[in-house]
């Protein structure tokens, strides 16, 4: 019998640093079930090679498939969440949430390379509280849009949430205003943003942050809606077609630029920044 | 645990009525001796009505805040527009794809002055009701804002935003016409603007849907309205597979002005009348009015650039954690 895991299984070094995964591993595609070796599916970025099922990833490896390798320099790690509602169970599940993924909270950012240009990167994680986002979160994206302004460098973010955390209240409300914020600054300061929604990226960190970018790429068939599908559907007589707040409708509705398969990812915003942040890096006051 | 206001207020409701019967009657008598008889029947039970309210408004829990803010006689945006403004001249399209009656906007003047108001607008009887509804906005109505808020950019109005809603649509036809984007771009054309803007909450401070037009330099919050990041069902129905459990989830969720103030994320709480705004609903727009007007003098000091700042250093600073 082989070793089944699921195909997302936790936690997961970066694959591009050439980590070999536990010898005889198999994993089942969540989308067709087909049994994959583990060693092809993570060569493939966790896509099946079948189905062409995006499985979700971590942060850590989400930056390894998209940025130059070792880059990556985290900023802000050390932002904790407190409780400022003493919400009910919120502490435990928040303390599980830390011990499963080792991160403080469901983002992490910093500054990066992509194809050797610098930019300032947040990606959330939805295996932390579902990518919920309260205060830290918040923070971070607003820190990562900010840091772009002041670094004058394009900003790329991965979104990967629920929405706003309900066990901060009002707080985690008040971070969609926030971070929406940010991003009117970056616009005003000419700096290319792009969003990208990963599975899920949903209600509040979608009507706030993520839907404003200058760009907005998807991975395919992710999910992306303002409210859960069973309460749009019962909220309205109009039929949902099938492929309701999946990324091929969202991007048929016009809410969205480009599906974007995860083994393109990187070249495609290598190029977005490469053209759209052409005025911030050094010699393009030349050719000007 | 009550689930409207109408059920929680039964009683006193009853008791009005009676009481209401009674001076028509009272009116109606010839013979001044029973006449007499029944005006003192009707004081008895007017002090024990003030009785009632009086006990039931010192002992407000968080889930008697949310009813009390949905409670379908307290006043509306348009009822305080009415009464605080003149001339307001309202506005509809959104030029992109239709109306939206779940907000309300268009200039209109404060003491002389003109300013731009765009406020969620709810129904009273199931007609106005569907007509508006529910006060929950599509994106037409978030984008016919977003057009009144660079209007008031280019023409130096000042805003004033009336929040009361219970959610943005969660519909089909508002997700395929981008209701998430409608209520972040509208967010963000706010923090776009250089001329002084006021939030009042009056009712339901309804997540997404409130915060899309209240990111202002100055946010004021009636007494019993609620501010929430999830209606107390929806929490209740993740959090415990049970939607009933709103009074619970209410209380964690501390959705009242009063901890909404504490917490720092609004400016003032503006005292109601007695009884809710809906029992004096004169004193309650003299309230709101007095506290716009006087915002507005003290944002108007701020010069444009320090008034987008001073709104971006705002929402800045909201958020609770340790480094």
């Amino acid at each position: 019998m082989p070793d089944f895991g699921a195909a997302h299984w936790y936690p997961q070094g970066p694959m591009r640093s050439g980590k070999p995964s536990p010898a005889g591993r198999f994993v089942q595609c969540q989308g067709c079930k087909k049994t994959l070796f583990a060693t092809d599916f993570e060569a493939n970025f966790k896509v099946c090679p079948y189905c062409s099922h995006h499985h979700r990833l971590n942060w850590s490896e989400r930056i390894a498939y998209t940025f130059d390798e070792d880059s990556f320099q985290e900023m802000d790690a050390d932002l904790v969440s407190s409780d400022p509602l003493a919400f009910p169970d919120y502490k435990p599940k928040h303390d599980a949430a830390r011990s499963k993924t080792g991160m403080e909270d469901s983002v992490a950012c910093g500054i990066a390379r992509l194809i050797d240009m610098p930019v300032s990167v947040a990606v959330s994680d939805f295996h932390f509280m579902g990518g919920s986002m309260g205060s830290v979160a918040g923070e971070k994206v607003t820190r990562t849009l900010e840091r772009g302004c002041d670094m004058r460098c394009p900003v790329i973010i991965f979104c990967a949430s629920g929405g706003a955390r309900m066990q901060e209240g009002l707080v985690s409300l008040m971070q969609m205003a926030k971070t929406t914020a940010a991003v009117e600054r970056c616009r005003s300061h000419g700096i290319p943003y792009i969003s990208v929604f990963t599975d899920p990226t949903m209600a509040g960190v979608l009507a706030s942050y993520a839907s404003v970018a200058d760009v907005i790429l998807a991975e395919p068939k992710a999910l992306v809606g303002f409210a859960g599908a069973r309460v749009s559907k019962q909220a309205q007589v109009v039929k949902a077609p099938d492929d309701f707040q999946q990324a091929e409708w969202v991007l048929r509705s016009g809410m969205l630029d480009r599906i974007v398969e995860r083994r393109d990812m990187r070249s495609t915003l290598g190029e977005l920044v490469r053209m759209l942040g052409a005025h911030l890096r050094q010699g393009a006051a030349v050719v000007a | 645990m009550a689930k409207s206001w109408r059920e929680w207020m039964k009683e006193l409701l009853h008791l009005e009525e009676l009481i209401t019967q009674m001076r028509a009657t009272a009116a109606r008598e010839t013979d001044s001796h029973k006449a007499e008889e029944l005006s003192q029947q009707i004081e008895a039970f007017e002090g024990r009505r003030k009785n009632i309210i009086k006990l039931i408004f010192s002992r407000l829990g968080a889930w008697e805040e949310v009813l009390l803010a949905r409670a379908d006689p307290r006043p509306y945006t348009l009822d305080y527009v009415n009464a605080i403004f003149t001339d307001f001249l309202e506005l509809e399209g959104d030029r992109r794809f239709g109306t939206d009656h779940a907000i309300v906007a268009g200039p209109a003047n404060l003491e002389g002055q003109p300013v731009m108001i765009v406020g969620h607008q709810k129904g009273r009887n199931l007609n106005e009701r569907t007509f508006r509804n529910f006060a929950m906005a599509k994106p037409e109505g978030y984008r016919k804002a977003i057009r009144m808020f660079s209007m008031a950019e280019r023409f130096r109005l000042p805003v004033v935003t009336f929040i009361d809603t219970p959610a943005a649509d969660p519909g089909v036809e508002s997700e395929s016409r981008g209701i998430s984007e409608a209520i972040a771009a509208s967010m963000l054309s706010m923090f776009e603007l250089t001329v002084p803007v006021v939030s009042v909450v009056i009712g339901e401070g309804g997540s997404g849907g409130a915060i899309g037009i209240a990111a202002a330099n100055t946010v004021l919050m009636q007494e019993h309205a609620i501010y929430s990041v999830i209606p107390p069902e929806g929490c209740a129905a993740i959090l415990w597979r049970d939607a009933s459990k709103g009074n619970q989830a209410a209380a964690a969720l501390k959705l009242t002005a009063k901890s909404a103030l504490e917490m720092g994320l609004i400016d003032r709480i503006l005292p109601e009348p007695e009884g809710g705004a809906y029992a004096n609903p004169l004193e309650a727009a003299e309230t709101v009015r007095a506290a716009i007007t006087g915002s507005l003098q003290e944002l108007s000091k701020m010069s444009p650039v320090k008034l987008k700042e001073h709104r971006y250093a705002k929402f800045r600073s909201m958020g609770v954690f340790s480094s």
